[in-house]
């Protein structure tokens, strides 16, 4: 097998990456692979195949073709005003700029976003104490709903009501401190 | 210097202390990526904003201590020689990409070097910690001590939907990648790892090897992390990802069985082979060093050599790579020269374990 970076010399070093069973192949010869960095050396990190695939992952997107249709404008490229980094620019380096890129390309970020995470869509972890501010509550009481359901269809009920009143206390908290947020 | 001073002071908590199933799983570790609210993130901030972002985590850590046991060290990579920095990558406590790539990049070091923090890496933050053994939820309880502290001092780029923003949307999320490294020669001689590699992938965890995927990993060390980081709690992340290599432990020890029960005399022919080209070689190179040192580290395992201990793998692994050996020899060295200095750092360290029996 011949290097496909270079085409000449034979493939030494092989890559396979499966990103949810599907299979992607890289196949170099041992100066390239140097000259691609210590990326092929180390294991640290993210490691050289996820970042590389990325960027070609995000062009699938077919988010373009509509802006570019406009009629009043020649372009219109989307720009986070933050960093000024424009969409086309993320697909090309599949890096945000900064934390208000999220926001300023939220449209078309759902679907490379579910595409990375196996579907998902939503932050299921830790909220930070200090910047979270009544997250927490609301979480707690959501999680504390859901065990009300179950208790109710287990016929828990004595169980259940003390879920409920816990509930209740929570979101009497959860007002107070909306009303005193303000 | 003497190897034993130099290998005390090379030597990190992860590579000579004891865990759990450490037989197999030589470390784990848990990475948290985080980025400050006021800040562009390293992928387009200029130099001045990249100091700043630098001084004001100093500043904030500075003023305000850890915790009473832990001294923490703030190492700017502008101010340390490219040796040192090639050290600190090979044992595993900052990145290439911060070693080399980083702009007014830094690192916080804890003296036992169980954790440390790179600043401006591919995100402003980043929380790393290694522990011994598989103990993926202690070392998770250790960053979250560590990430709860920070939060204190310093705004977080959070958003609710979101969760920790990041600059690559792989991270995003938890911002966490929980990985272990284990020692598998087990699979690799029985040639299950190409069987057992894709069923991991579709578990939504990746695998690589020290050089690479599959067959190819160097020592046969493997290091098995999660791939998503979005819609999962860090403990269910971390959950997933213990019973996977719970059950990779359990085949790894069951073809290790299978080996001794099948071809016993075969297998310790290979150890003792290994055990003396360590032990005797004058030149030696990466890849042959990595062979050998994992089939003596299967035969502490197994029982078949008793004087040697364990840590000899994950520690020789370590000191054997090129920055270590300069370090070693004290200044730079020509590929060919690393061969001879890597088979004479190894035979000496062996003669320390045999001169320890004889002294004990």
């Amino acid at each position: 097998m011949i290097c496909q970076e270079c085409n000449e010399r034979p493939a030494a070093l092989h890559f396979t990456n499966y990103t949810n069973g599907e299979k992607t192949e890289m196949h170099l010869c041992e100066r390239c692979a140097q000259e691609k960095g210590e990326l092929f050396m180390m294991n640290q990190g993210d490691g050289f195949s996820i970042n590389n695939l990325l960027a070609g992952l995000l062009n699938i997107e077919p988010a373009f073709p509509k802006t570019k249709q406009s009629t009043f404008h020649q372009e219109e490229v989307i720009q986070c005003h933050e960093c000024s980094m424009t969409f086309p620019q993320f697909v090309k380096i599949g890096r945000f700029g900064c934390a208000n890129c999220y926001e300023t390309f939220k449209e078309h970020l759902s679907p490379i976003i579910r595409r990375l995470h196996s579907g998902n869509a939503k932050h299921n972890g830790k909220i930070p104490k200090r910047i979270g501010g009544n997250l927490h509550l609301r979480k707690k009481i959501e999680e504390l709903k859901l065990n009300l359901k179950d208790l109710i269809s287990q016929e828990e009920f004595e169980q259940a009501a003390e879920m409920r009143d816990q509930i209740r206390s929570l979101e009497k908290e959860l007002t107070d401190y909306q009303g005193g947020g303000n | 210097m003497s190897l034993e001073r130099f290998i005390s002071q090379a030597v990190s908590s992860w590579m000579s202390a004891d865990g759990p199933d450490s037989d197999i799983v030589l470390s784990s570790r848990i990475r948290l990526a985080r980025n400050l609210s006021e800040f562009t993130f390293p992928t387009v901030f200029k130099n001045e904003e990249a100091k700043q972002v630098s001084e004001t985590i100093e500043e904030r850590l500075n003023n305000e201590a850890f915790s009473d046991k832990s001294q923490l060290e703030f190492l700017k990579m502008d101010d340390i020689q490219p040796l040192q920095k090639r050290v600190l990558v090979e044992k595993h406590l900052i990145s290439p990409h911060l070693a080399e790539n980083s702009t007014h990049g830094a690192c916080l070091l804890s003296e036992n070097e169980e954790f440390s923090i790179m600043v401006n890496e591919e995100d402003h933050i980043r929380i790393q910690c290694l522990f011994p053994g598989l103990q993926l939820s202690e070392a998770l309880k250790a960053a979250n001590k560590i990430d709860n502290w920070l939060e204190e001092q310093v705004n977080y780029a959070f958003d609710e939907q979101y969760g920790y923003l990041t600059s690559c949307p792989t991270n995003v999320g938890t911002g966490m990648r929980a990985s272990v490294m284990m020692h598998l020669p087990g699979l690799v001689l029985t040639q299950q790892m190409n069987r057992i590699v894709p069923a991991i992938n579709q578990l939504g965890l990746v695998v690589r090897g020290t050089y690479g995927e599959g067959s190819e990993a160097l020592g046969n060390i493997f290091q098995i992390s999660n791939q998503i980081t979005l819609g999962k709690s860090e403990s269910d992340i971390v959950e997933d990802l213990n019973s996977v290599v719970s059950q990779i432990i359990a085949q790894e020890r069951s073809a290790r069985e299978a080996l001794v029960k099948t071809s016993n005399i075969q297998l310790e022919d290979r150890v003792y082979r290994s055990y003396g080209v360590l032990a005797n070689s004058r030149v030696i190179e990466t890849k042959e060093a990595a062979k050998c040192l994992s089939d003596v580290r299967l035969g502490i395992d197994m029982g078949y050599i008793k004087n040697i201990s364990k840590t000899i793998l994950s520690e020789l692994m370590t000191l054997t790579q090129p920055g270590f050996l300069q370090q070693y020899a004290g200044g730079p060295l020509r590929p060919n020269e690393r061969d001879v200095r890597r088979a004479a750092l190894i035979r000496e360290r062996i003669q320390m374990e045999t001169q320890n029996e004889l002294g004990g």
